[in-house]
């Protein structure tokens, strides 16, 4: 019998009283519901506080609300005011030959983002091929061959673990791990030996990503209705048939949504790249050679750009990385979407 | 379907079997490997002395990772008090009103929100706190941290008290409690687990990130307990350690590496513990 059960039976009261306490201010109220011994009256007193509070604090909690999502969406609004703003003297200066100039010398103020561009497009499409059959591998063991058994949750289970390690930490260990043996294959090629450069940051980036699809393909490859499965079992048909024609067709447009997503999270990824991309402003020519993603230039230059047209353009590519990496997202979002209505 | 004989087809069903088999634990095994190259490197490194002193210059033995340490934890602290109570909030709010046109947009700002890469949330920070405080500071840090936390809360939050039946706050209603009464006493404290789950999983993935700090919290050699003056903290000693040439600069990111790594692991062990415990099921 707490103060709720109070209420329901002064319903009545509650309701005259709730206005009166709204228009005065609070503290008023209890210094009224202080006589000493009259029981009665401090009942009262009692009651016109519990009536009154409700009423005030669900407005509060009401608004308290209500600026927690207006707070979601000036961050979200700020940050894209924000980024246009400041890159506003970069786009003044350079226009659309930004992305397609190939030059960027800060000290003569010759801003072109076209290296970077190429750099972020092409480590991230790499990585994607690179992973791509081994997510999809891991999506197919754990959403078909494995789906109950002990060593399938322990796998599933540790991969979802490891997309929570650090990239600075995948970073470390591909320079001091990954980058020597790039570098050994790049001696034997023929290649310029540096060991940092576009084929060490499309590695580490594709083992980085390999969590994120492999969990979105093994979730749609186990949403495959299992009727569906189960007549093209009842045609003789063997396990690789099912998979091959009923599984992986019907989730296709969810695996694909998933590299989607996992290549929103290539383009973006920073210190890993920057770790060992080699940070050179020149676009790459090679395989071994080295260069810079949009992401690891912004990390590099950031502090020490002092011109404003140099701060200025870092943040334009900024700008065009937020930019890709929302077209992008929005679309896998888009696809998935639609993929868990139609089943 | 195949017109081949029925060995062949089996075969090519054995074949397939191995092979994804296979893929599917190669490819877990660089991850695997990582993890413990970190475990192999970095246990010589860590001590108590590790833990607890201040870094060394170039060419003296010792040094730890303290200053580190300490600016993690307060960041990420700081990070949390921002972003734990808007997010509940904001869950709350996309949950009890599904399909309100605000929730729309709120859902879709938290998609984008998710997907931004951290170090653009570094650049928002630099120019919303750094530019206007006129310096680099452990609060601009935890403000892109909490940037990076908010969709995660949100998200989770919504998830959870969505499952909520609804009979449950009627009944609370109906007992004559208000509304704001029947969220905070039935609402959140079902849904808790849930809660603490997305709390969890935002401050592990936060903890280690390194992008949106390098020009926010900015890092500092030394002890620093003003939040707002430049900071170091893990990731940021992991990053400028280990791209110095000195091999025993190395050695301390290594180490680093594996507290942080621990931290994060151990954070992400205890939220999906938190998810089993108070699981409430309807």
């Amino acid at each position: 019998m707490s103060r709720q059960t109070e209420n329901l039976f002064n319903i009545g009261e509650a309701e005259d009283v709730s206005e009166k306490a709204m228009k005065e201010p609070s503290k008023k109220i209890r210094s009224e519901a202080k006589p000493k011994d009259e029981k009665l009256k401090n009942n009262a007193a009692k009651r016109l506080k519990n009536a009154g509070y409700p009423v005030v604090r669900e407005r509060i909690f009401n608004t308290v609300v209500i600026l927690s999502v207006l707070t979601v969406l000036g961050v979200v609004g700020l940050l894209f005011v924000m980024l246009v703003v400041h890159s506003i003297p970069s786009i003044k200066a350079y226009g659309f030959s930004f992305i397609i100039d190939k030059v960027w010398n800060p000290v003569t103020d010759q801003f072109g983002a076209l290296p970077f561009l190429t750099g972020t497009l092409l480590t991230s499409f790499m990585a994607l091929l690179i992973s791509l059959p081994f997510s999809l591998a891991i999506g197919i063991f754990l959403g078909e061959y494995a789906r109950e058994s002990r060593f399938g949750g322990i796998l599933r289970n540790m991969i979802e673990l490891l997309a929570g390690v650090p990239s600075v930490i995948y970073g470390f260990w591909a320079l001091m791990v990954l980058v020597p043996i790039v570098r050994e294959l790049a001696m034997v090629l023929n290649e310029p030996p540096y060991g940092v450069g576009m084929l060490s940051a499309s590695l580490i980036l594709s083992i980085m990503i390999v969590p994120y699809s492999a969990s979105i393909s093994r979730e749609v490859i186990s949403l495959v209705p299992n009727d569906l499965k189960e007549a093209a079992y009842a045609l003789g048909a063997t396990r690789f048939e099912v998979i091959r024609y009923v599984s992986l067709p019907q989730s296709f447009s969810g695996i694909f949504a998933g590299i989607l997503l996992s290549l929103g999270r290539a383009l973006g990824e920073t210190m890993a790249v920057t770790m060992v991309i080699g940070n050179t402003n020149a676009l790459p020519d090679s395989l071994f050679s080295t260069g810079n993603t949009m992401a690891s230039v912004i990390a590099n230059e950031f502090t020490e750009a002092t011109g404003t047209l140099h701060l200025s353009s870092l943040i334009e590519i900024g700008l065009l990385l937020f930019l890709v990496t929302l077209a992008i997202n929005m679309i896998g979002r888009t696809i998935i979407k639609k993929f868990s209505v139609s089943i | 379907m195949d017109e081949t004989s029925l060995d062949i087809r089996k075969i090519k069903n054995r074949v397939f079997a191995g092979g994804v088999a296979a893929l599917a634990v190669i490819s877990a095994l660089p991850l695997v490997f990582i993890i413990l190259y970190v475990f192999k490197q970095g246990i010589s490194a860590i001590s108590w002395e590790f833990l607890v002193t201040l870094p060394k210059s170039v060419g003296e033995a010792g040094g730890g990772i303290a200053n580190a340490l300490v600016g993690t934890l307060l960041i990420v602290v700081v990070a949390s008090i921002l972003a734990i109570p808007v997010g509940i909030m904001a869950g709350v709010y996309l949950s009890e009103n599904p399909d309100s046109k605000l929730s729309k947009v709120t859902r879709l700002c938290i998609e984008v929100l998710n997907g931004t890469p951290s170090i653009v949330i570094g650049i928002f920070a630099y120019l919303v706190i750094v530019l206007t405080t006129g310096g680099f500071s452990a609060v601009s840090g935890s403000f892109a941290l909490a940037v990076m936390m908010l969709p995660l809360i949100v998200r989770t939050t919504e998830e959870t008290l969505r499952l909520i039946p609804e009979s449950l706050k009627e009944a609370g209603l109906a007992l004559g409690a208000p509304y704001y009464r029947v969220v905070f006493k039935v609402v959140i404290p079902s849904g808790m687990s849930g809660i603490i789950n997305g709390v969890m999983l935002a401050v592990a993935r936060v903890a280690g990130e390194t992008a949106p700090l390098l020009f926010t919290a900015f890092g500092n050699p030394y002890m620093n307990w003003d939040i707002f003056k430049p900071m170091d903290n893990l990731p940021l000693l992991i990053y400028n350690y280990a791209t110095s040439p000195y091999q025993s600069w190395h050695q301390i990111a290594w180490g680093a590496s594996l507290v942080l790594i621990t931290m994060v692991l151990i954070m992400n062990l205890l939220s999906r513990w938190a998810i089993k415990k108070w699981k409430v099921r309807f």
